[in-house]
């Protein structure tokens, strides 16, 4: 059930303001203003090259804006090598291709970050990463490598890898994009349990139902720029735009 | 409702499996693959018989003098007298020990590093490789806590081939690793540096940088400094293997992809932090085939240094050979080099398939 968006006056966790970005002569992004409250869920949808990617990843600069501010949880990303890393400490990513550490096995996954960026003893890093490891059901596989899990398995790892950072805010670049069919509910199951921990979450997926069980708003970018924006219910029984009319009725059967 | 009764599971065909499976599958698959069999076969047979029959039925392994070489086989006496001159070159004879216990302090220093229990194997491995090079120099040169000094032109044979292969793999990997970083760098200005100096050591032979460090470079130093000429040679073989170092690993720095780096940087963790966590340890494993390689090659380029008038293992058994007493035993002598050379590179390159096996991790790209 979609509970009604926060309306609180505290700092918003994300804000964007009129964020532009260029790839070359390609500008990928078009004056983009997003601001996202703590605990609200966010998901963003539109056709393959409409920049929702980019937009998720310019969050913990991954990809940099040329235009506009951007500032997560009070600190703005600027060139600032301080606040980039600042800022990509408390935000946790998942991937499409889940980017585990091949050689790594997945309990190693888990606490690296922990111990070299938070100088956490190994101890209690590898009990913060088992307490996640057991969060996305699969502590037994924790000195497996990578390699020897299946999809889902892999993206769930991928998932209690972010949580080990303890992150206040997630991103997730289509998680399920890359997964066989049967393993795409595992994933989204740990997705939704997050959810309701009250995670501050942004969400790239065509995954619209969970998008309808979890999502405070949906945002629909088509060319760059957000063209609608709504609470999920209203968004898919009466889109307003008619490119997000086109873009639901290509993708809901 | 219907329920599916699943087939079992047959045993394959007798004929496809086993030894005669084996056969059929590889030697004997085609009329083609038959002749190259045979044709094999009658390869080994013209080689190996005559060799065995040479090396070791015919061969002579006692005795002091060429007079004692008779039977008309390989004359191992020849070997076995300048055994100590292969192995130490003019190291004096009554301190070879000291060259017998820096080689023992590598393998006992080198063995915990093989042994899966020990823990802290980093933090150990460093230090040995701090510490070891100062004790290897303290005990083949000395000069000091005791030990008389033994000049490097006194260095020859095998010890010197080792001390050459090994101080240019120690320095060449690393300085390899940080030149492909180097070339990888966002920062023009290191790129520039680091391209300059690969291509600059690439496009020189080997044998013309160690001429060079022998002969030129002292014409350029002011008058009365000159410093050892096995120094010269080998900051010369490190800084031209490390080039080659530095492209291989950067081929393997390429192969890996960039969700691994967008991962890493995720994380918050820092580019010094990335490479050695996450990117390095990947890369390395990769380019295991190639570096081994390029040190198989280094082992086999020391010879060169015979350019220089060093008496490294080849030198040595060529100097012998001319020895009035010996006349006639070049075949053996170098069918001996041969076969240390080929332990050597053999050894290096089973060590590195058995490397691959043990960090294969199952992620297959």
């Amino acid at each position: 059930m979609p509970e009604a968006i926060k309306q609180t006056s505290a700092e918003p966790m994300i804000l964007m303001e009129g964020v532009h970005k260029w790839y070359g002569q390609f500008h990928v992004l078009k004056d983009i203003n997003l601001s996202v409250q703590q605990g609200e869920r966010i998901v963003l949808c539109g056709p393959s090259g409409s920049g929702k990617s980019t937009a998720i990843r310019c969050l913990n600069r991954l990809e940099e804006h040329q235009q506009g501010r951007i500032i997560i949880d009070g600190t703005e990303l600027t060139h600032d090598l301080k606040h980039i890393e600042a800022v990509r400490r408390e935000v946790g990513m998942v991937f499409q291709h889940f980017n585990l550490f091949p050689h790594l096995t997945v309990l190693q996954n888990c606490t690296l970050a922990p111990m070299w960026v938070r100088k956490m003893p190994k101890r209690e890093a590898e009990e913060v990463a088992m307490h996640y490891l057991e969060r996305v059901r699969i502590p037994e596989q924790a000195h497996k490598y990578p390699g020897q899990l299946s999809g889902g398995q892999q993206q769930r790892v991928a998932i209690a890898r972010a949580l080990c950072m303890k992150p206040k805010i997630m991103l997730f670049d289509e998680p399920t994009s890359a997964l066989d069919p049967e393993m795409v509910k595992e994933v989204l199951d740990t997705m939704v349990g997050l959810a309701e921990d009250g995670m501050t979450m942004l969400c790239v997926t065509h995954e619209m139902g969970f998008a309808r069980t979890v999502a405070n708003r949906v945002i629909f970018l088509d060319k760059g720029e957000i063209v609608e924006e709504n609470e999920p219910e209203a968004f898919f029984t009466n889109p307003q735009n008619e490119r997000t009319q086109l873009f639901l009725s290509q993708i809901i059967h | 409702m219907q329920i599916h009764t699943f087939k079992p599971d047959l045993p394959p065909p007798a004929l496809s499996v086993g030894v005669v499976g084996w056969l059929r599958a590889n030697l004997f698959s085609s009329w083609f693959n038959t002749l190259l069999t045979l044709f094999a076969a009658y390869l080994v047979w013209l080689i190996v018989p005559p060799l065995i029959q040479w090396a070791l039925i015919d061969a002579d392994w006692t005795g002091t003098t060429r007079a004692d070489c008779t039977s008309g086989g390989a004359c191992w006496v020849f070997v076995q007298q300048r055994f100590g001159q292969f192995m130490y070159g003019f190291y004096p004879t009554e301190l070879r020990w000291r060259v017998d216990l820096t080689l023992w302090l590598a393998v006992i220093g080198a063995a915990p590093l093989f042994i899966p229990q020990i823990p802290r194997k980093a933090f150990y491995g460093l230090v040995f490789l701090v510490v070891y090079p100062l004790v290897a120099y303290w005990l083949l040169h000395g000069g000091f806590f005791g030990l008389s000094t033994v000049s490097t032109s006194r260095w020859g044979g095998l010890m010197l081939t080792l001390v050459i292969a090994a101080v240019g793999i120690a320095g060449a990997l690393p300085l390899g690793v940080v030149l492909a970083l180097g070339r990888r760098s966002d920062m023009p200005a290191i790129r520039v540096i680091c391209v300059t100096f690969i291509e600059f050591w690439r496009g020189v032979p080997l044998i013309t940088v160690l001429f060079m460090s022998s002969v030129m470079l002292p014409l350029f130093l002011p008058e009365g400094m000159s410093f050892d000429k096995l120094m010269r040679a080998l900051i010369g073989v490190i800084l031209f293997q490390s080039a080659y170092i530095a492209e291989v690993v950067r081929g393997g720095l390429q192969a890996i992809p960039k969700g691994q780096y967008e991962a890493a940087a995720a994380m918050g963790l820092g580019y010094w932090r990335t490479m050695g966590l996450v990117i390095l340890p990947q890369a390395m494993k990769l380019v295991i085939p190639g570096i081994v390689n390029t040190f198989i090659a280094l082992f086999k380029d020391t010879s060169l240094v015979i350019i220089i008038g060093l008496f490294d293992l080849l030198n040595s058994i060529k100097q012998a050979t001319t020895d009035p007493a010996w006349l006639g035993m070049a075949t053996e002598g170098y069918v001996f080099a041969a076969l240390i050379f080929w332990i050597f590179c053999f050894g290096m390159s089973r060590y590195s398939q058995h490397l691959e096996r043990k960090l294969d991790t199952g992620h297959k790209r």
